[in-house]
């Protein structure tokens, strides 16, 4: 495991990039009070990354999301979907007024991303443990059709605890899939918890340590990063785009709920209907301002 | 005289599979390590590039096919029914049914001859299951001969579908000339006293029951219904029409299979009465397959003797 500090990134580029994480969260706040249902904390500990992803990252092509040659990215912690859509829409996927529409009827935007819906999912997720097999099977195609692509797949911590995640981190370093990166938002929540000793009665899902270990162990390259500080995420992932011969696990260390103070690391803004005064409230705290027809349930 | 011995349909799939390859660059197979069992191993001597071992990780495999279907490629799948249908269940319904991608789950171990290895492997309820699933085609062919025009045409086929292949030889009941069609039931006998609906290779010995049933003045019409989703409602009904009596034979459970199938597309369209023969609700349990075969009613000559019973009650 390792630290990337190389300061590859300018100062203008993090400030940018701070600022679509900021727009990715109010958006899944403004989308998710407008629908009064729908996850909260893992959409906002992802946000950053989210950023980093599309707006510095991936090489993607907005108005032609088919592209063939296209980096690719799964969400598999596909019920931080809102988080996803917000980052697709900014950087021009979707017209940013479609967010209202979230898992309403006859929407693209899913509960859980449905590929078959929104053109630029990569992949359907939702059901947990699911995206990383696929990512591994997107690296490996690239590698059998001769083509230059990265498959990014964004697991959630408490996923970790799903067979499946193991089962594709064990076969995919025996085809050497550098190309394949793994990251996972490590908010030390998950929905309900592990009844013990620690905030809100429970324990996180896994120790400290554990999971770079795990990792590690299977055969992956471990890099950490501050999930939250737009320097170190750029740097860690463009570290990670440089091959070794073994796919890489990103472990982002992050906050649930990060970016509302009151929402931050608490069990209970997993998924939760945002009141009136809360609404406001993050909405301030997001430095965004709500004119007077907006907040409030629909 | 009764049907002659084919060729195992596993054969038939590792070298089918590799001939398609060598015409389509696009296929690949991914094996859950079984592939000394499934015949994939043949496939890979033709192109070990595109033999792509997965382990012992169904789940995983079924999601690495998906990602490959996305990229382009048609990935047939190596396994043991057991561990593509039920193992991995829900990997199959949400990256494969749900995303229509193009990923051929082609499982081999259909059935009771599965080597004498017992109910952990023994699945009597893949054709409930795989058909009851939305986006999902299930084909189940009856011999060796039948098998290789299924597999070519899932090849061609743009989308997910399920192809459920036996380990041993079965009887051959087609001949060379045959062309199979999706979709399409295929009439094996005509006769006039009840309609026979059988699948997979159950269905060559209902072919032997009905020369059995000859030879005591019942004349038995056959169907062959290797589609069991989409179904030819037409062919059921026209078959239930010639002789107003149906009986369905399948060597999978009576339950939502294709007595169940058969029985709900005629309650619609043609109410008849429809009798089912296959296992009842219950885990088969290992040993030779002519044995198995005996005991669980499945053989010509005790298909013969339910329809019998079913046809002269006493």
């Amino acid at each position: 495991m390792s630290h990337p500090r190389s300061a590859g990134v300018t100062v203008g580029e993090t400030d940018r990039l701070r600022e679509v994480a900021r727009r990715i969260r109010v958006e899944v706040i403004r989308a998710v009070n407008h629908a009064q249902a729908g996850h909260i904390g893992g959409p906002l500990s992802a946000a950053d990354i989210l950023a980093v992803l599309y707006f510095h990252i991936l090489r993607i092509r907005p108005e032609e999301p088919a592209w063939p040659d296209r980096d690719r990215f799964i969400l598999s912690k596909g019920h931080s979907s809102i988080a996803l859509y917000a980052a697709m829409a900014l950087r021009g996927y979707l017209p940013v007024e479609e967010l209202l529409t979230f898992d309403a009827v006859h929407s693209r935007l899913q509960g859980h991303p449905d590929m078959t819906r929104l053109p630029g999912l990569d992949m359907s997720t939702g059901s947990l443990g699911m995206g990383l097999s696929a990512g591994m099977g997107i690296a490996l195609g690239a590698r059998l059709t001769g083509r230059d692509i990265r498959a990014f797949v964004m697991l959630g911590d408490g996923e970790c605890q799903e067979g499946e995640v193991w089962e594709a981190a064990m076969a995919a370093p025996r085809y050497g899939l550098d190309n394949l990166i793994a990251i996972i938002d490590h908010n030390r929540l998950q929905q309900y918890g592990w009844p013990g000793d620690g905030p809100d009665g429970r324990i996180p899902p896994q120790v400290p340590g554990e999971l770079a270990a795990k990792w590690s162990a299977f055969g992956w390259r471990v890099l950490e990063a501050d999930g939250h500080d737009m320097a170190t995420i750029v740097n860690v992932l463009e570290e990670a785009t440089r091959s070794d011969g073994r796919p890489v696990a990103v472990i982002a260390h992050t906050v649930k709920g990060k970016g509302v103070s009151f929402m931050e690391g608490h069990y209970f803004w997993h998924t939760r209907a945002i009141k009136p005064e809360e609404f406001d409230q993050a909405m301030a705290e997001l430095g965004e301002p709500v004119p007077d027809t907006e907040g409030g349930p629909r | 005289m009764t049907l002659q011995l084919g060729r195992p349909m596993r054969e038939i799939f590792g070298e089918t599979v590799a001939e398609l390859a060598t015409e389509d660059p696009r296929i690949v197979m991914l094996d859950g390590d079984l592939g000394s069992s499934t015949r994939a191993d043949i496939f890979e001597k033709a192109h070990p590039d595109k033999y792509l071992q997965m382990g012992i990780a169904e789940q995983n495999m079924m999601g690495v096919a998906a990602g490959l279907a996305t990229m382009g490629l048609i990935p047939f799948i190596s396994t043991f029914v057991s561990f593509a249908v039920v193992r991995p269940l829900d990997q199959v319904r949400l990256m494969i049914a749900q995303t229509g991608l193009n990923v051929k789950i082609t499982p081999g171990y259909a059935g009771l001859f599965t080597g004498r290895t017992g109910m952990s492997h023994i699945i009597v309820d893949d054709i409930s299951i795989m058909r009851a699933m939305p986006g999902m085609v299930t084909v189940s062919p009856a011999d060796d001969v039948e098998a290789r025009q299924v597999l070519r045409w899932a090849a061609a086929y743009d989308g997910p579908c399920y192809v459920r292949l036996v380990r041993d030889a079965t009887q051959r009941l087609f001949d060379d000339d045959y062309q199979f069609e999706f979709g399409r039931a295929v009439t094996v006998r005509t006769g006039g006293d009840v309609t026979l609906i059988s699948t997979g290779a159950q269905t060559p010995r209902v072919v032997d029951a009905a020369e059995l049933l000859a030879a005591d003045g019942i004349d038995a019409l056959v169907i062959h219904l290797p589609t069991l989703k989409p179904l030819d409602v037409e062919a059921i009904v026209t078959g239930a029409e010639r002789t107003g009596q149906v009986i369905t034979v399948e060597e999978h459970t009576i339950i939502g299979g294709l007595g169940g199938a058969v029985a709900e597309t005629l309650s619609e369209h043609r109410p008849t009465r429809v009798n089912r023969i296959g296992l009842r609700d219950l885990y088969p349990e290992s040993g030779p397959n002519d044995a198995l075969l005996e005991i669980y009613g499945l053989s010509a000559a005790r298909v013969a003797d339910q329809v019998r019973a079913i046809l002269r009650p006493t």
